[in-house]
């Protein structure tokens, strides 16, 4: 066990990698079965290594890994602090979660013969998001964001069979998406050209001399850019109502607990780490671009959100509300304010992954999740049902769950910022998700129930298990929030103290 | 200032395909044009990674023994990479493009708009959602 | 394409030529230009000329589908295992100066292997995309060329 240890950063992202043409070998005689259960096998060896990782970062130091030998800042560099080893946490713990629930799901939505494919496509997409978190290296992110992005539109497009509707999706987020990634890496281009470094630690060291140089604005407006259409900040979110919504159940529980988290942490990674809130840039950038933009997200996607038929759709704009309470925690940048980034990042992946695990269930029964087929449905349905009401409560914000936390440290973050309005606009945007939840309760509790051709039953217990797994974590990291708020201040203070 | 202009005419050049890569993607309605200005795009990308490698005077970064001035061959393998990204973007799309061509017979986003305009008025209409 | 006589003997003539020309680059990446991504599209390049010219039925006597089904992940293993092989004789993951018992020629065999894998993964990559598109659309009719 020794021998493995000092390589876990880079196991982290190796074995799922080499686990992916591994996955493909299995179309030899079509071992469907084994393919499901060797990605859920590889899922959770990802999980276990980060858990060990989190807790060496927290406990001891930072590790840092050298790829191939070559010492950084010259060769690629693998390190893994508070910060990342927590979304290295949130990432392979949804995926080790949501692989019980992939089986059913995957074969009532799937075409037979591309399971095996879809589970090689998912492994890859799994490596690109675990590959940008722990890199080091500037150009290392854009590499692993492309290989998360690429399995990403190919798992959107295999919603094709339940709507043809996944394909113009998935396209549309090719193009918004690529043009992301091509701007980041305009961003990195020119930070290469005037530091003549990749590596991120090293990158803020020779950017302090720097900072009336207007090649690095430039590179800071490229970067800030193609990560908001990465992680869909308002006005930049158009692709994500589509893709989620017509994505089949599993993928959407994945993309949505997990890609547009890691695109933040980049973001805050670049705005912290490298640039830091010291430079003027920055600040202003926080005050009077992302600040205004985060608010507007979190009523435009509240309100657009009310007005949806389709419950998936309905969540999918819940989420870009839910992305401008992040962006609002990182534009205050004080230490309450990067603290509910940081929890929103974790809770909002327990909530948004209960909510569209209850919608796959409901997927699984009916074929469908618009609001007009669910009614009555919580008769027959009762805990998949109470799930998705209770992971609704959770977005919400109802005390005792989970996005109680976090909005409790945003609303002291804005206070102690001075911003008192602000305070009260975000009591208001929650209120409006009360409206949107309160639409749900009542069509499957309060309406009657439409006739079905045939009985609707209880999902299987297989995919129940992990929904009310992650339900019940939703209202355990409500309680006990000891452990997520310390490592968020760890990771705050951190970010802070190194700009300062 | 002409000298400004002259001594930096890689970077004009990019920047004015890099716009007219963007405008074609932003203007056109053919989802394959959508791919053609793409491909411009992230061209010209790798075209100003490959100029910012450039040492004046500098030959390849071949080791000959004789001391001489090498290009910087870091933005190469850089681009290299980007390159294979891009043709994985662009063969994905042309992919995706197929199957939508199968589905709704059209490629142009105002005809495939219409047509999901039109399904979604008749599940309206149809009551069932 | 039967009345293509001249296409079908030159490109007969050129395949070899480009194949070798692959190889070339393939194996002289190490003292020149070249690499396992140059040479695996040049060696992609001769099958997918062939298919061209004798149809897709022809080319897919010659490369099955399967045989690219296991080409294409073959050389991704043969690229981590490299990789993990680091590990396992004591360096760190894709360190080649421990793969030989000297350092430098271990860096020379390291980058051989990886970009083999390279070089079989991207020529099976561009074979499976040309197949992909080119399975898609009918022959054309002898009448229409």
């Amino acid at each position: 066990m020794n021998f493995i240890l000092p390589h876990l950063p880079v196991l982290q992202v190796a074995i799922p990698l080499i686990a992916a043409p591994v996955c493909v070998l299995f179309t030899f005689g079509g071992h469907r079965k084994l393919a499901w259960l060797f990605t859920l096998a590889i899922s959770w060896v990802c999980f276990l290594i980060a858990v060990a990782l989190l807790s060496r970062v927290l406990l001891d130091t930072d590790i840092s890994y050298a790829i191939g030998n070559w010492p950084p800042p010259f060769g690629i560099e693998y390190r893994v602090d508070p910060i990342n080893a927590f979304v290295l946490l949130i990432i392979s713990g949804i995926s080790a979660i949501a692989l019980p629930f992939a089986r059913l799901s995957v074969e009532k939505e799937i075409e037979t013969d591309r399971h095996i494919l879809f589970y090689t496509s998912y492994l890859l997409c799994l490596t690109g998001l675990l590959g940008v978190t722990i890199t080091g290296d500037a150009f290392n992110i854009f590499v692993f964001l492309e290989i998360s992005s690429l399995s990403t539109y190919v798992l959107i497009a295999t919603g094709v069979r339940q709507n043809r509707r996944a394909l113009t999706a998935a396209y549309n987020y090719l193009i918004l998406g690529t043009i992301g990634a091509t701007f980041f890496v305009i961003g990195i281009g020119l930070l290469y050209m005037v530091t003549g470094t990749l590596n991120i630690g090293d990158l803020a060291e020779r950017l302090q001399p720097l900072s009336d140089n207007r090649v690095v604005h430039a590179a800071f407006a490229f970067i800030v850019i193609g990560m908001g259409l990465k992680l869909a900040l308002f006005p930049m979110h158009v692709w994500l109502p589509n893709a989620y919504t017509y994505a089949p159940s599993l993928v959407t529980v994945f993309l949505a607990a997990t890609s547009t988290k890691v695109s933040v942490y980049v973001l805050l990674r670049f705005l912290f780490t490298a640039f830091g809130p010291s430079y003027d840039f920055v600040t202003l950038t926080f005050e009077f671009v992302l600040l205004p933009l985060a608010i507007v997200a979190m009523f435009a996607g509240s309100l657009t959100a009310i007005f949806q038929t389709n419950a998936k759709r309905l969540f999918a704009y819940s989420s870009v509300a839910q992305l401008g309470y992040m962006m609002l925690g990182v534009s205050l940048s004080n230490i309450p304010g990067l603290m509910a980034t940081i929890l929103h990042i974790f809770n909002h992946a327990l909530m948004k992954g209960a909510l569209f695990m209850a919608l796959g269930c409901v997927m699984y029964r009916l074929g469908t999740v618009s609001l007009g087929s669910m009614k009555g449905l919580s008769r027959s349905m009762p805990w998949t049902m109470g799930a998705l009401i209770l992971g609704g409560l959770s977005l919400i914000g109802v005390p005792g769950t989970v996005g109680f936390i976090s909005k409790w440290h945003l609303i002291l973050g804005t206070l102690e910022a001075g911003y008192w309005p602000i305070a009260i606009l975000i009591v208001g945007s929650s209120l409006l998700a009360v409206i949107y939840i309160w639409k749900i309760v009542e069509v499957a509790y309060l309406e009657k129930g439409i006739n079905r051709e045939e009985i609707v039953k209880e999902a299987p217990i297989s995919m129940l298990a992990p929904l009310w797994v992650l339900v019940i974590l939703n209202f355990y990291f409500g309680i006990d929030a000891d452990l997520t708020t310390w490592v968020a201040r760890n990771v705050a203070e951190t970010f802070l103290g190194a700009g300062a | 200032m002409i000298d400004a202009l002259i001594s930096h005419y890689n970077y004009w050049l990019i920047i004015i395909l890099m716009m007219l890569g963007l405008y074609v993607v932003v203007s056109r309605g053919n989802l394959v044009k959508k791919i053609v200005g793409l491909n411009i795009f992230q061209t010209s990308v790798f075209l100003l990674y490959i100029s910012l490698g450039k040492v004046t005077g500098g030959t390849a970064p071949i080791l000959t023994g004789k001391p001489e001035a090498f290009s910087n061959p870091l933005p190469h393998v850089l681009i290299l990479t980007a390159i294979v990204v891009g043709i994985a973007t662009t063969s994905l799309g042309l992919a995706l493009v197929v199957r939508i061509r199968e589905s709704y017979g059209t490629i142009e986003e105002d005809d495939i708009l219409i047509a999901e305009r039109s399904e979604d008025a008749s599940k309206i209409n149809g009551g069932s959602g | 394409m039967r009345h293509h006589l001249i296409l079908r003997v030159v490109s007969k003539m050129l395949i070899p030529f480009i194949m070798l020309f692959g190889l070339y680059v393939q194996f002289h990446g190490d003292f020149g230009p070249g690499g396992g991504f140059q040479a695996g599209v040049i060696f992609a390049a001769a099958f997918i000329l062939y298919a061209l010219v004798f149809g897709d039925d022809q080319a897919r006597k010659v490369v099955p589908d399967k045989a690219l089904i296991l080409l294409v992940p073959l050389g991704l293993l043969i690229y981590a295992l490299t990789g993990f092989a680091g590990i396992l004789l004591g360096g760190k993951f894709l360190d080649y100066d421990v793969l030989s018992s000297d350092p430098t020629h271990g860096q020379h065999l390291g980058i051989l292997v990886i970009e083999l894998g390279v070089g079989i993964t991207v020529a099976a990559v561009m074979i499976s995309i040309f197949r992909a598109y080119a399975g898609r659309t009918k022959a054309i009719d002898k009448e229409d060329w």
